[in-house]
């Protein structure tokens, strides 16, 4: 068997791969930094993070996952991991706001 | 008999089965951690005001072990794009630096498990509270009384909030104390079982370590033993690459949210 064909994109696609590992380390030193600035609250401290770490997540999984650019099956088991997800996500909040009766809390 | 479409694309899905496989597994990777960040919100928000801890956490470590793993999804995206490239050599170049990347992240993690495992917190009957690492440990247990003494490097606080949050409260220098077991009334070390911010950082963290573990035997096979299919198989082989890098790369995106959360928030 012959071995694989020379990709025609593959010295792009490394300069591709490079911008986003610089991007990821930005980010990372952004994450640390923005940790120790004293927001009028600490929600905001938690919002600037995950934003940050959400922003991180997506370039990993759309260029090194090669998300961008996949086939739609891929896009449907996403599809319905996305709505688990956020299924999941919901009702953890919505327990937040939906104690039993006679629960003490804090 | 042959296995059907691990180099040939399905008709029907324009994929080869392995690619399917791992990305279904990965959507319920997805909703297993997904499970453990909603217990970690769950605890997070019913801890009582105070209690919650901040700045327990190596910080530069964290950080470090996040750069570690971010170099180590870059390695493993040029393996692949190197056997693409039929560039063989690059490809055992760069897995290397993966697999060396895996190892200094668990040898960082290790380090900051063994930390918490020798930090203890005391409670002392005169209502004060002792923390810090342990030097010496001559203590015995019988029951709920001790014996013999402990020296611990660390403080005395009147509060035990100001253990909690260490980010508001400074440390005073730290010093060896010498504790006799008539002093405590209870101890422990910051192991799971001490409260529950530890029992959710040591679940999610050594959930994630086994998986950098598993990945990293999956890869360390790929380019010993495994890496002779590249000799008859090269696009088998290049798929295989393409899977575990896939696999790599989840491991990276979830600590991506693992160290904000329970480093630096």
């Amino acid at each position: 068997m012959s071995k694989n064909e020379n990709h025609p994109a593959t010295a792009h696609s490394v300069r591709g791969y490079l911008i986003v590992y610089v991007a990821l380390i930005v980010g990372t030193i952004l994450t640390v930094w923005a940790s120790f600035i004293h927001f009028p609250s600490r929600e905001i401290n938690i919002v600037v993070a995950l934003v940050i770490a959400g922003t991180k997540g997506s370039l990993v999984a759309a260029y090194f996952m090669h998300l961008i650019s996949e086939r739609k099956m891929i896009y449907s088991v996403l599809s319905c991991t996305a709505i688990f997800f956020t299924g999941l996500m919901a009702l953890t909040l919505w327990a937040l706001h939906d104690f039993p009766s006679l629960t003490v809390t804090h | 008999m042959d296995i059907p479409y691990t180099v040939e694309l399905r008709p029907d899905t324009g994929l080869y089965n392995a690619k399917v496989g791992i990305w279904l597994f990965l959507a319920s990777e997805v909703m297993l951690f997904g499970a453990l960040f909603s217990a970690y919100i769950l605890l997070r928000v019913g801890a009582p005001e105070g209690y919650w801890p901040h700045g327990w956490l190596n910080v530069p470590l964290g950080t470090a072990n996040t750069l570690v793993l971010i170099t180590s999804s870059i390695t493993t995206v040029l393996a692949w794009v190197s056997l693409k490239a039929n560039q063989f050599g690059r490809f055992k170049l760069f897995h290397a630096i993966t697999l060396l990347c895996a190892l200094v992240f668990v040898g960082i993690k290790s380090f900051e498990y063994h930390d918490k495992f020798v930090h203890y917190e005391f409670t002392l009957k005169n209502g004060k509270f002792a923390d810090g690492h342990m030097v010496e440990n001559k203590l015995k247990q019988d029951g709920n009384s001790f014996t013999g003494y402990a020296v611990i490097r660390g403080h005395v606080v009147e509060d035990e909030r100001e253990l909690y949050d260490l980010n508001a409260h400074k440390a005073p220098a730290h010093e060896d104390i010498r504790i006799d077991g008539a002093q405590i009334a209870k101890m422990g070390n910051y192991g799971p079982w001490h409260n529950t911010y530890t029992a959710i950082y040591f679940t999610l963290t050594g959930l994630h370590a086994l998986h950098v573990i598993g990945g990293a035997i999956v890869i360390g096979f790929l380019w010993g033993p495994g890496s002779k299919l590249w000799e008859t198989d090269p696009e088998r082989f290049t798929n295989r690459i393409e899977i575990s890098g896939l696999f790599w790369h989840f491991v990276d995106l979830i600590w991506i949210f693992l160290f904000p959360v329970l480093y630096l928030l």
